[in-house]
């Protein structure tokens, strides 16, 4: 099966044909001084780290070493510590690379999860599917990459009980998410198989409210806030690093708490 | 063959700053400042005091000024580790830090309010400088220890309990920094009132007696 992560739709390679006197008129040295120019503008606004400059890339590699650092120091058998009901906030904070006034609902009746990669049975799945599977709750800290926190209780089916159920490679190295808010992002695979990994459908013992990602999201305990994609569409099972929105902007992948 | 030994011996003069403290010093005053600045970024994403956010820091945006905090941590992390390590085996720290009497400390505070703090003897720290000494190694390690609470506080949770939670740690991350960027502000303009002491972290300043043997 074809990756879902790929373009739907590849571009026409007639399109070179139609359009090569334009391309020929192109001059390479055009480009290299837009180049320059382009250059000299990152280095007056300091440095863009997701540019190529050799601080931003070697903050970059830096980054990369701390993924692994972060890998080495997880425990797959820690547990977050886990809080009573009435510390529980609600609603929760939203959050997101946008306003909520733009958060676009779900419909849940024509919603299916899609699967991809390296998983046996990549049938899509319904909600009342996800339902019928073992639940498990819990009562975490979300902790935000920007430093604010809150309490909240989620359930829904852990995702280790999925990939097995759907007969994922457990030894791949990673989980990719697609969403329905373009919000990409992807975990590691132990990330994945710790027990308080959910694949969350409710919140505070009602169902995901829109915002907070019905009728699907991610909910780990050992991750930052920005690491749990809502409103998932798709899941694909990897050994290509699949990046995600924030991380390819410069935030560290792991993000491991 | 005893004229290559006392050559060697004479040629090994004690400086108020060796090269390796030298070399520690601006090492940790470079991360320090990365640290300090790069912090300003990520603590603007989100405030703890509201409607207080810092006018300068490193980094055009928080994704950035998190690079730099988390490259700039190893460095001060492994140059403190050395600083620790090779000022307890070489007695330095003792040595310049220690001992710290309540006389003293009242008559270089009594000194200071009239002015007339002596400098010239640039080998012996006065009594609120050891403390000045002592009190911003202690904020640096605690910078440390409180940095580690807010970055795993569910694989060093007992850590991030004992600091009183996370919101507690990252107080405390923002206190010690505080308490950091206070002792760097007198630190710099006593350096610089005093430039000779600037000088001796340049170039290893005068030369120490030599130590007296231990029995």
């Amino acid at each position: 099966m074809r990756s879902l992560f790929r373009p739907s739709v590849l571009p026409d390679p007639g399109i070179l044909d139609d359009h090569r006197p334009l391309i020929r008129s192109l001059e390479r040295r055009g480009f290299l001084r837009g180049g320059l120019s382009l250059g000299a503008l990152t280095m007056l606004t300091g440095c863009d780290v997701g540019d190529s400059t050799s601080v931003g890339m070697a903050l970059r590699a830096i980054s990369a070493f701390n993924d692994g650092v972060q890998a080495a120091l997880f425990d797959p058998n820690k547990l977050a510590p886990e809080y009573p009901p009435s510390a529980v906030l609600k609603p929760p904070r939203f959050n997101a690379y946008y306003p909520i006034e733009e958060v676009k609902p779900v419909d849940g009746a024509a919603w299916r999860l899609e699967l991809a990669g390296l998983i046996q049975d990549r049938r899509p799945w319904t909600r009342e599917m996800i339902a019928a599977l073992p639940q498990r709750e819990t009562i975490i800290r979300h902790i935000c990459v920007e430093g604010w926190d809150y309490i909240g209780q989620w359930s829904g089916v852990p995702l280790r009980t999925f990939l097995e159920r759907v007969g994922a490679d457990l030894r791949a190295q990673y989980v990719a998410f697609k969403t329905a808010d373009d919000y990409p992002s992807s975990i590691d695979m132990a990330t994945a198989l710790h027990p308080q990994t959910l694949l969350a459908t409710t919140y505070a013992g009602e169902t995901l409210p829109d915002p907070f990602g019905y009728p699907l999201r991610l909910r780990m305990a050992t991750k930052l806030g920005f690491k749990n994609p809502k409103w998932i569409t798709a899941i694909e099972v990897t050994n290509t690093y699949p990046g995600g929105y924030w991380e390819d902007r410069g935030f560290n992948w792991f993000s491991g708490l | 063959m005893h004229t290559i030994v006392l050559n060697s011996t004479a040629a090994r003069v004690r400086r108020l700053h060796p090269l390796a403290i030298r070399v520690m010093h601006w090492t940790n005053a470079a991360a320090m400042i990365v640290l300090i600045g790069s912090g300003w970024g990520i603590y603007n994403d989100s405030v703890i005091f509201h409607g207080f956010d810092f006018p300068v820091k490193i980094g055009s945006w928080a994704a950035e000024s998190l690079l730099w905090h988390f490259a700039a941590m190893w460095v001060l992390a492994l140059n403190g580790a050395a600083y620790l390590i090779y000022g307890v085996a070489t007695g330095r720290l003792r040595e310049r830090l220690l001992p710290i009497r309540l006389g003293d400390v009242v008559e270089t505070v009594r000194e200071t309010l009239r002015f007339k703090l002596a400098h010239e003897d640039l080998t012996t720290y006065n009594a609120v400088q050891k403390i000045l000494y002592i009190v911003v190694i202690l904020a640096g390690i605690a910078q440390v220890v409180s940095g580690l609470a807010i970055w795993k506080p569910v694989q060093f949770s007992g850590l991030t309990d004992l600091l009183g939670g996370f919101q507690s740690a990252r107080l405390i991350h923002f206190l010690g920094m505080a308490v950091i960027v206070g002792f760097l502000v007198v630190h710099v303009a006593l350096s610089l009132l005093v430039p000779r002491t600037l000088l001796a972290m340049l170039t290893g300043g005068p030369e120490l007696p030599a130590r007296r043997k231990e029995p």
